[in-house]
């Protein structure tokens, strides 16, 4: 595979567009079924071209001008952003005020640079498969809430291209709540509070709410080869002292004096665990399973109704890996090493191309159906696919409601 | 029992109509009321409306909200005032009527400022929150089916399937109350200041409230509703005021001051000027033995301070030779001559008394008035202590006048949290040495009154206060005539006003 260079991007991105993008789905989820009149129409795109010049507020008659326009711009990064009430490239045609963005999915950004103060793995801007299981975990968290709590349906998670996640919550309903219900989502999703200066982010008080106790059910699983194993968390008593310091002072002086007895953080996990079950009712040792585990959430990103997010499918600059969908079923096997960068992808293609031009492929081909073809003999294909499931289920769920309202209202 | 049975012969032959109009004993005043009243009718339920607001905003500062003291009490002013109470649809037509159009009179004088509004919907939250609970089994759903905030309540088999998460969702609840109370299931957007501190229990985007969550929900709605219909009362509100039989009671609802106004003295010529000094400190509220001090330290008061002082004084029952006497005395020892004291300062103290210009007999300032208007500035006395003065300064003051730490401190807290009149009771309670100030305090010559009924023996108190020595003789005999302005025992004079004073300050 072709190492990246973000050099290369100039003449990588245009073979992308060209051959590799998936216009078909990405069209198909962003009309959402054409219920609405010119959703697509008034929908915000912003992109970054070349030498960091940024154009907002680019919108598009149709899923094909948009195609057209990516090709001719090869945008370095796309961003999505709100379903305006007027069509985002005519604002300046509009009154002063009466412009506004109107409905976006919810969106949750899980950046793994908000966890530096929990990792010993890697520095700030990087990721290992040793720290990339706070993603794992912060995915199996948020989606149980979402679909269990908030009675949520369609949900798209998406590897950022870096460093981290980002989900896209589609139904009808969420899209059109207001900024106050998101923010209210992600107060209710938030348990690590607090900055630098704060030592305890987590204080858990009786009752221990459902949220919360579903939540540590699937924290606990992971903890021990997260951070016990892989962070070594009480590995040294440099890294341990940090721990004691979020039990109570009694407990805190003992595990000291005990700590250095034991060999590895699992034993002295077990030490620790044993000592504060002599002191209920406090819950130390989920307090410290949360602070190292629990998702860390960008209120920011998901409060704003006209806040732009990156795209699925955008090419990320740096490491020029695509922003692929994560396949839930799969998740504990996801590799973000593993994530195609366009490099790779694009030799893919020329691979590919050359052993069809063995089979005398026919040149006067329409360019769609040599497009479907293409992705499928690159490494994205499986990405795709996973993209045009979640498409479909819109679908489907679609047609059942229209079934069933026009059952209920005798139309035939 | 004849009288009974007319009411409901009444109410059926009115037709169900009545009772249709006003199913519940409670509303979100949605719809304004469309008949004819007259100005008389207008005026006296704005004016009711007002007290019992007054009565809300006063007992929820002096008592716990919800508690038992809180609602007997609060009780006690709706019955008085005739507003709606637990009563059955046909009887209570009237007070249902009264309460919504005194609500809507009353948005008209309280929407026109930000300060306004925010008192309004205050008060008014918190008599809606008293009324919803006090609504008995069913008809908290049939009220709420009836403001189209319908939420089932869940069944009981869905709530023991739930129990476990209902009790670890919701705080103050344990196993028992789990099973006695409701819940209701509410969709997500409408509960969101419970769900966001997960407060309630969520699931498929529905919490499960607890009737005594329900509330809130109600309230929020309540509210919001409220505060939109207030700004579109204001935006209308030119077309009001245009009237000019309205103007003038809509400006007075906003700043005024519903209770005896003092203007009559019936205690007039029983003061005596050796007195004022010793009276300053023993029965005058601090804004006034303030203004005393100033007057004779500085032989000298600025106009807010004649006018706020001068018109105290004309209440506690001053005469007009009186107070030009006193006043007249004092302003020679200062700067001012006799001469020009006389074609000044005179003019403008008969003019109080109503012997000048207009005859307008002056009403003294209510505290209200005092601590809403015109704020002193550098080098003027008036105005309310506890409002106006600076908390270090006030501390001094206190202290210098031997008020006890704790007292001072909690003083402090009731200033810190805005409640200037309860500082004031307060400050009563702590040099009359009485426990409970037996009154809500609402204007300067009512504390002088209370304090006058106090030390001249008119009420049980804790401890006897000590008595001056009877070498003052006059002080001594007028304490034994007493209960200065408040007639006790029927008046001769049928005065419609003192009437209503009596009433106002009986309390049981």
């Amino acid at each position: 595979m072709a190492g990246f260079e973000p050099g290369s991007l100039p003449d990588l991105l245009p073979l992308y567009y060209r051959r590799l993008f998936p216009y078909g789905p990405y069209g198909r989820w962003l009309s959402y079924g054409g219920v609405v009149k010119n959703y697509f129409q008034r929908r915000e795109f912003s992109f970054t071209l070349r030498d960091d010049v940024y154009v907002r507020y680019q919108s598009f008659n149709s899923p094909q001008e948009l195609e057209k326009e990516m090709q001719k711009m090869n945008p370095y990064k796309i961003d999505v952003g709100a379903v305006y009430s007027h069509r985002p490239s005519q604002r300046n045609t509009v009154h002063m005020g009466a412009f506004h963005a109107q409905e976006k999915e919810l969106v949750f950004d899980i950046d793994m640079t908000d966890y530096n103060d929990v990792r010993r793995c890697c520095s700030s801007a990087e990721i290992c498969s040793k720290c990339w299981i706070l993603m794992t975990i912060a995915i199996r968290v948020i989606d149980r809430a979402l679909m269990e709590d908030f009675g949520v349906r369609h949900r798209l998670w998406v590897y950022s291209g870096r460093r981290g996640v980002h989900c896209w919550v589609c139904d009808d309903s969420v899209r059109k709540w207001s900024s106050a219900m998101r923010a209210a989502t992600v107060e209710y999703l938030t348990l690590v509070k607090g900055g630098s200066e704060t030592v305890k982010k987590v204080n858990l008080t009786d009752p221990i709410h459902p949220f919360i106790s579903n939540s540590l059910s699937l924290v606990e699983p992971y903890f021990e080869e997260y951070a016990l194993v892989g962070q070594d968390i009480l590995g040294s008593s440099e890294s341990w002292e940090k721990v004691v310091a979020l039990v109570p002072e009694y407990i805190l002086w003992l595990l000291l004096r005990e700590f250095p007895k034991k060999h590895d953080s699992i034993q002295r996990w077990e030490l620790l665990k044993k000592k504060m079950e002599k002191c209920k009712p406090c819950h130390a040792e989920w307090e410290i399973m949360l602070q190292y585990c629990f998702p860390r959430l960008d209120i920011n990103v998901s409060r704003g109704v006209s806040h732009l997010l990156k795209s699925p499918f955008s090419v990320h600059p740096k490491t020029g890996r695509v922003s692929v969908p994560i396949d839930l079923r799969k998740l504990d096997q996801f590799d973000p090493f593993a994530v195609p960068t366009i490099s790779c992808l694009c030799s893919e293609l020329d691979m590919a191309h050359e052993e069809e031009d063995g089979e005398k492929e026919n040149e006067a081909e329409p360019e769609p159906r040599r497009r479907t073809r293409d992705y499928k003999k690159t490494s994205l294909a499986p990405y795709v696919r996973v993209f045009e499931q979640f498409v479909e289920e819109m679908d489907k769920s679609r047609k059942g409601e229209l079934l069933k309202r026009s059952d209920l209202q005798g139309d035939f | 029992m004849e009288f009974s049975r007319e009411k409901r012969l009444k109410a059926r032959l009115a037709g169900d109509r009545r009772g249709d109009l006003y199913p519940h004993s409670l509303q979100f005043y949605l719809q304004p009321p469309t008949e004819n009243i007259s100005l008389a009718e207008f005026e006296n339920f704005a004016i009711d409306r007002l007290k019992l607001l007054k009565a809300v905003e006063n007992l929820g500062v002096s008592y716990v909200k919800g508690s038992d003291e809180y609602k007997s009490r609060l009780e006690r002013e709706i019955r008085k005032l005739k507003f709606p109470f637990k009563a059955l649809v046909e009887d209570d037509y009237d007070a249902r009527r009264k309460d919504h159009i005194s609500h809507f009179i009353l948005r008209l004088a309280y929407c026109q400022s930000e300060d306004l509004r925010r008192w309004f919907i205050q008060q008014e939250m918190d008599l809606f929150r008293y009324r919803f609970n006090e609504l008995t089994g069913d008809l908290v759903e049939k009220f709420l089916k009836y403001v189209n905030l319908s939420y089932g309540a869940i069944s009981k088999e869905v709530k023991e399937k739930l129990a476990v998460q209902l009790l670890n969702s919701t705080p103050g609840l344990n196993g028992a109350k789990v099973e006695e109370l409701e819940f209701y299931k509410v969709p997500l957007q409408e509960a969101m200041d419970l769900f966001r501190v997960r407060r309630v229990y969520l699931l498929n985007a529905f919490t499960y409230v607890p009737q005594t969550d329900i509330v809130a929900i109600v309230l929020n709605n309540y509210r919001t509703k409220l505060s939109k219909a207030l700004a579109l009362t204001a935006r209308s509100l030119p077309a009001v005021q245009s009237d000019e039989r309205l103007l003038p009671l809509l400006n007075h609802l906003s700043h005024s001051y519903v209770g005896p106004d003092y203007s009559i003295q019936k205690s007039i010529g029983k003061i005596s000027l050796e007195h004022i000094d010793a009276l300053s400190v023993k029965s005058f509220p601090l804004c006034m033995r303030q203004l005393h001090r100033a007057l004779r330290d500085n032989h000298h008061l600025r106009h807010g301070g004649r006018m706020q002082y001068g018109l105290f004084l004309k209440g506690i029952g001053l005469t007009l030779e009186q107070a030009l006497q006193f006043w007249k005395s004092e302003f020679i020892k200062g700067k001012v001559d006799a001469d020009k004291f006389d074609k000044g300062y005179a003019y403008s103290i008969r003019h109080n008394y109503g012997k000048e210009g207009k005859r307008t007999d002056y009403t003294p300032f209510s505290c209200m008035k005092i601590i809403l208007s015109n704020p002193p500035s550098q080098g003027d006395y008036h105005g309310c202590p506890f409002r106006h003065s600076d908390p270090e300064l006030l501390k001094q003051k206190l202290q210098s006048y031997k008020i006890p730490p704790t007292g001072i401190t909690q003083i402090l807290e009731l200033v810190k949290g805005m409640h200037y009149q309860l500082a004031c009771q307060k400050y009563f309670q702590l040099t009359h040495d009485v426990d409970d100030i037996g009154f809500s305090l609402n204007h300067p010559n009512q504390y002088f009154a209370e304090s006058q009924k106090l030390l001249s023996g008119g009420r049980e108190v804790k401890k006897e206060p000590s008595e001056p020595e009877s070498s003052q003789q006059k002080l001594s005999s007028q304490k034994s005539t007493s209960s200065c302005s408040i007639p006790i025992s029927s008046n001769t004079e049928a005065d419609t006003e003192l009437e209503g004073l009596d009433a106002y300050f009986t309390e049981d």
